[in-house]
């Protein structure tokens, strides 16, 4: 079943062009990569889809809901999360914390229910870290919980980073390169993680990622991107032998792994 | 959870024997001051909810403040008084009569700031940092120059004179202990979670599905709601005002102590709030010059500005925390308990 679809979707930043015509399909369960050297502007596309940027051209469906020109917010709500490149928790509040705020979107409760901490608001705020401590013991980061989140070693920052963004209830998982920066132990545990929660929590993820390790490993389908123009679609085997793709990225990316 | 709040409950009702006790024995000047810092501690925790855990740089107290002094003034003032006041230019027709108790004409002050927040939140809290500390910055001379100008209804320039006193430590310390618990559990709620991740990242906040501008505008109508009720309370406590009260140097105290506390730190504010109104009075010696044994000192009038200046500067360049940082009193703290509460129930 498809679950969103961009439809011929460009950015445009005056006269530079970040992404030309992007055609993305995402069904449900599946793990969808999007790979492409530097500056190629595929977190530019992920800013398009959750409604950073607002596409020059296209048009994004969600559940064939037009969500084109909705609100960051918005689009979390209706079930798109995801993670950033340069890894942005709440760094001053603790790990706990960090997952309960991302519970609060579905807060029935106004705030002077919150405030006066009437019977509606202390059932949700019950179940929100019940909720909350079943995801963090989930990811294997229960113990943590009270630690700040910023004193966390960087592998397990990426992991509460995601964790937080699961506990928005998502149906599409966006990740912006979660692999980068960590080490080849690192990445494997990585790896493992991601296959695990896409089954647990039965999501369908989209991933930016350079580590040709994690993205041939658990990739359904990768998209290549080359100065902002799709240049490949299909299956880890079929990347890996298109010849434009290794003309334009393959080779660059041996270099660098 | 229960033993904090009877312990909460046990301190309020020593304060409320040390008030009736105070309020017996302390001359006036002494009571005066401690409604005073009672009325700062009001204005510096609803301007740290602002500034310091939602990260709003934002200066406009003083206007919420003179909103809700005019307010809670003209809805007490008896109609003679205000015929008496209103010599110039009359009073506006409906105003003349209108009359409330003092609580709910303090709720109306606290209301009508809380709306007037609305009105300019909507433009202005789209912006960010240093502009959006302009703009409020505007907003606060705007008001004073609107208020210096509707002569029927704040008698301009002249100020009001001869309002009811009716502020005492009871209604001060009664509302510095409502505004204190009222922000200390909005900030514990999911909504000061979401408040402070705000101020920590709006972006990841917003990505979290947080409405930012939904949120944002909660903090500054609260805040600006007990500026409100803190205007009123000061109104009536010295019972002359005029639009010069309400300058921008008020903002600058109320910023001075929150820097000085730590923002993100209600205790924090508490704790300034008392220091600085107390020492401004202990240091007009600055000002008024002193005599030590047969040698004589002349005052410089402005000088304790210049020592609370000094302070601000000295605390930013080298304490940037302040004095609590982000950090609260709790009882569990207090009471040393090893294992780490889940909840900080940061109460004064």
């Amino acid at each position: 079943m498809e679950l969103l679809k961009a439809d011929h979707i460009t950015m445009q930043f005056g006269g530079l062009t970040a992404v030309k015509d992007f055609n993305l399909s995402l069904n449900q369960g599946e793990i969808v990569a999007l790979i492409g050297p530097n500056g190629a502007g595929k977190t530019t596309a992920f800013n398009m889809i959750t409604g950073v940027y607002r596409p020059t051209q296209g048009e994004i469906d969600y559940n064939g809901k037009n969500i084109t020109g909705l609100r960051p917010d918005q689009i979390t709500a209706l079930g798109i999360a995801r993670t950033f490149q340069n890894i942005r928790l709440f760094k001053d509040l603790s790990v706990f914390e960090n997952v309960l705020i991302a519970n609060h979107l579905h807060l029935k409760s106004n705030f002077l229910e919150a405030t006066f901490r009437l019977p509606r608001y202390r059932r949700e705020e019950r179940e929100m870290r019940e909720t909350s401590l079943n995801l963090l013991e989930k990811v294997g980061l229960a113990d943590l919980r009270d630690e700040k989140s910023s004193s966390l070693p960087y592998g397990k920052q990426r992991r509460l980073e995601i964790a937080r963004a699961l506990a928005t209830k998502p149906q599409i998982l966006l990740l912006d390169e979660p692999a980068a920066g960590m080490n080849p132990k690192e990445t494997e545990d990585l790896t493992q993680f991601i296959k695990k929660i896409g089954h647990e929590f039965n999501l369908t993820i989209f991933m930016i990622e350079h580590h040709m390790q994690v993205v041939m490993g658990i990739s359904d389908r990768i998209y290549v991107f080359d100065h902002g123009v799709t240049i490949a679609e299909g299956n880890p085997y079929e990347i890996q032998n298109d010849q434009k793709v290794i003309e334009a990225y393959l080779g660059v990316a041996e270099e660098d792994a | 959870m229960k033993r904090n709040t009877i312990l909460t409950l046990i301190s309020l009702a020593i304060l409320a024997i040390a008030i009736y006790f105070i309020d017996q024995n302390l001359d006036s000047y002494k009571v005066r001051i401690l409604n005073l810092c009672a009325i700062y501690v009001i204005l510096a925790v609803s301007m740290n909810l602002i500034n310091g855990f939602t990260g709003l740089f934002s200066l406009g107290h003083a206007g919420f403040m003179a909103v809700g002094a005019y307010t809670t003034a003209i809805l007490t003032m008896p109609q003679a008084v205000k015929l008496q006041n209103f010599f110039m230019v009359p009073i506006a027709k409906p105003l003349e009569t209108l009359n409330l108790p003092f609580l709910p004409a303090l709720f109306v002050g606290g209301l009508l700031a809380a709306f007037v927040a609305f009105l300019i939140g909507a433009p202005v809290l789209r912006l960010k940092g240093d502009y959006l500390a302009i703009a409020t910055l505007g907003f606060g001379e705007i008001i004073r120059v609107i208020f210096t100008n509707t002569q029927t209804i704040t008698n301009g320039a002249l100020g009001l004179k001869s309002i009811p006193n009716t502020s005492n430590l009871w209604w001060t310390f009664g509302f510095a202990a409502f505004t204190v618990i009222f922000i200390a559990f909005l900030i514990n709620s999911s909504y000061g979670r979401a408040l402070k991740a705000i101020r920590e990242d709006e972006t990841a906040a917003q990505s979290m599905g947080i409405n930012l501008f939904k949120h944002k505008m909660l903090s500054f109508m609260v805040g600006a709601f007990f500026a409100g009720i803190g205007g009123g309370l000061l109104g009536n406590l010295l019972g002359t005002i005029d639009p010069n009260m309400f300058r921008f140097f008020l903002t600058y105290n109320l910023l001075l102590m929150i820097i000085l506390g730590g923002m993100g730190s209600i205790t924090g504010s508490i704790i300034s709030a008392f220091i600085i109104t107390i020492a401004t009075e202990v240091l007009r010696f600055l000002d008024d010059g002193m005599t030590i044994g047969s040698l004589t000192i002349p005052g410089i009038t402005g000088l304790r500005m210049v020592v609370f200046s000094a302070l601000l500067m000295i605390v930013v360049l080298f304490f940037t925390q302040g004095l609590m940082g982000t950090k609260e009193f709790t009882w569990n703290k207090l009471l040393n308990r090893s294992q780490k509460p889940l909840a900080k129930g940061g109460r004064s």
